[in-house]
């Protein structure tokens, strides 16, 4: 697992574009199952990976609410573009997960437990927003009273080479979150992708033991001053091109003050409750457990699959769900999100990746809801004055 | 073991065979299904019928004639459990079209001698006849769907037949949103899940063969399809499919329907 940078000398390093394939080689060498973004389906999902030839090399995308379109850009950008419907979660909380069987054995039964060996991932290609993701679920999982054995044995021995944006999206908002667009922490390699005339190269910072000794493997030297430069500027420009903003200013006890605002009813007719929001966030944990049996009745099987707070069952008890309105999941969701989250694990549950405004189908927008809820609340106050 | 097993009955009225096929479909878990079950009355299976009582009856075909008005009563009579099959048994099917207009003009144009059809007006689902123990959805079945409210009933639990939408399906098998990603309306926000989201992972929109979710927003989504450059026209037929009058369906197609009916 990757530790803190800050014990690390900040040199920074130089891998000419031509040699990135040997990353590629040294990690699967180290007996590494290589994933990350792959062109599938009319987007960049998370895919496997086996040379620098399965990135997107040369696509990008354009989002906006409810709008994700794969483009072709004008050069051979390795990483440019930004987040897409996948999320590293499906790797570290797989979406459907077996958790154990019984198999009936005369009277009793015997429990077959699912095997614990780590898969060895190594995630290329992670932004920071998503870095402050794995972080907040690393809390969730594996950081509470209750760890979560499961998401362990995914989470350690994975290495982790972060991509510093070169750009922002339509729906980004890291900056806001103050997440990103670069990767502080929580990497074993960080990579930032530059592009001049002729020459294509990627500074590289080491963020652990295990990212110098993989680095130690590959070509590179020591970046010069104006490769440092460059850099530096990159993530500086993406960091002025994110196409949302969200206000955090004392984002909790504004959700807390405003329970009734009118807002939620205006979302709510036009939330769908389909679910998607939380599926593609990155932070977003909830897990249901459904318990089958086979016809014969000798064997049962318990599954863990993602649920989420947008369903009636979620919130089932006995009697009928607690949350019976849109109006009351929506505020569940974004209150949790971005106030309740806060005081459960001392965080924002938000990272501004900016998934959930563009994967929603009919492109309900958190940081516009934000505002909607702040600029009549402060509306409220001025007319009271 | 000398248990007794227990007695399936499969039904059929007004429907096109596809959901009892499915159970015929289950070809590796068939002799399963046979060895903890006894398979008494399936005659799309098999000509040998055991008399009822049954302990679980497979409903399918929605209610369309007098005489199956009255058969369905008898099989109710007859069976402890009653499970119905399929969009039409579920809602009354494609052919509840017919509940939008006269049935008497249909039967003028069809038949040559219409005083030979003895039909009703509408076709309705099983359980506006009589109570219904558990309803499966869809156009047709999904046959692990099937097994699991089969081997759910043999177990004495409630089956695993989620009713969120279908965007859960796509996204647990991680396929990428037509809608969102190509502009492919779809109508899985507001279809209830257990077809697996087979169709948008063949780049297609949904068709809502499941019929609606636990709580569909018809309004909000018939909205964005307008932006995506559907007509009114087009929703209200995608709306009156196969699930045409399970309410929020059929109140969504008419309002589309009005609305188209308003600008002409």
């Amino acid at each position: 697992m990757a530790e803190e940078s800050n014990n690390l000398p900040s040199v920074t390093y130089t891998l000419e574009r031509e040699h990135l394939h040997q990353l590629f080689d040294v990690l699967t060498g180290k007996g590494y199952r290589l994933l990350g973004p792959a062109v599938r389906d009319g987007a960049i999902v998370y895919d496997e990976l086996t040379a620098p030839s399965d990135l997107p090399v040369g696509w990008t995308d354009e989002q906006d609410g409810g709008r994700y379109r794969l483009k072709k850009r004008a050069d051979d950008a390795v990483f440019g573009f930004v987040v897409g419907p996948h999320s590293w979660k499906k790797f570290l909380h797989p979406p459907a997960l077996r958790l154990w069987q019984l198999r009936r054995e005369g009277d009793g039964f015997t429990v077959i437990q699912e095997e614990a060996e780590s898969p060895k991932y190594a995630f290329i290609g992670v932004r920071a927003c998503e870095l402050h993701a794995i972080a907040i679920q690393d809390k969730v999982f594996l950081e509470s009273k209750y760890i979560d054995p499961m998401y362990k044995i995914r989470r350690e021995g994975c290495f982790i080479v972060a991509v510093n944006c070169g750009q922002a999206g339509g729906t980004c908002f890291c900056v806001s979150m103050n997440t990103g667009p670069r990767a502080t922490s929580g990497f074993d390699l960080a990579l930032t992708e530059a592009m001049e005339g002729e020459r294509h190269y990627f500074v590289v910072e080491v963020g652990s033991p295990a990212g110098a000794d993989a680095l130690s493997e590959i070509s590179h030297r020591e970046s010069q001053a104006d490769e440092e430069t460059t850099a530096e500027r990159i993530v500086a420009d993406t960091a002025r091109q994110m196409g949302r903003e969200m206000d955090a200013t004392g984002i909790k006890e504004l959700l807390y003050r405003n329970y009734e605002h009118p807002r939620w009813n205006d979302v709510a007719s036009r939330c769908l409750t389909c679910a998607n929001c939380t599926m593609v966030c990155p932070t977003c944990f909830c897990a249901t457990v459904e318990d089958v049996t086979d016809l014969a009745g000798d064997t049962a099987e318990r599954w863990r699959k993602w649920d989420s707070c947008f369903t009636l069952d979620f919130s089932y008890v006995h009697g009928g769900s607690v949350r019976a309105t849109t109006k009351d999941r929506y505020r569940q969701w974004m209150t949790h999100k971005l106030a309740t989250w806060f005081d459960q694990f001392g965080s924002s549950g938000c990272v501004g990746c900016g998934r959930c405004i563009t994967w929603c189908p009919v492109a309900i927008d958190i940081t516009e809801e934000v505002r909607a809820i702040r600029e009549t609340e402060s509306k409220k106050d001025s007319a009271g004055d | 073991m000398a248990k007794r097993k227990p007695k399936l009955a499969v039904w059929k009225f007004a429907s096109c065979d596809g959901c009892q096929l499915s159970l015929l479909d289950c070809e590796d878990e068939l002799m399963a299904v046979a060895d903890t079950v006894e398979i008494a009355n399936f005659l799309e299976a098999s000509r040998r019928v055991t008399k009822g009582p049954y302990d679980l009856s497979l409903v399918e075909g929605s209610i369309t004639t007098p005489h199956d008005a009255e058969r369905i009563r008898q099989v109710r009579r007859l069976s402890k459990y009653l499970v119905t099959i399929g969009a039409c048994a579920t809602s009354g099917g494609i052919q509840a079209l017919r509940n939008f207009k006269d049935v008497k003009d249909f039967i003028r144009i069809v038949y040559a001698t219409p005083d030979y059809i003895s039909t009703l007006d509408k076709s309705t689902a099983i359980s506006e006849h009589v109570k219904v123990d558990f309803e499966l959805r869809g156009c047709p079945i999904n046959k692990r769907q099937l097994l699991e409210v089969i081997s759910a009933f043999l177990g004495g639990r409630r089956p695993n037949t989620p009713a969120h939408s279908v965007c859960v399906e796509c996204k647990l098998r991680g396929t990428v949103c037509v809608m969102v990603a190509h502009g492919t309306p779809c109508l899985g926000p507001v279809t209830h899940a257990g077809c697996g989201a087979i169709c948008p992972a063949y780049a297609r929109g949904c068709y809502g063969c499941f019929g609606p979710m636990e709580t569909p927003n018809t309004a909000s989504l018939s909205d964005w399809l307008i932006g995506l450059g559907a007509s009114e026209g087009e929703i209200a037929r995608t709306f009156h499919g196969f699930n045409a009058w399970a309410d929020e369906f059929r109140q969504a197609g008419d309002l589309n329907e009005k609305k188209q009916d308003d600008q002409s």
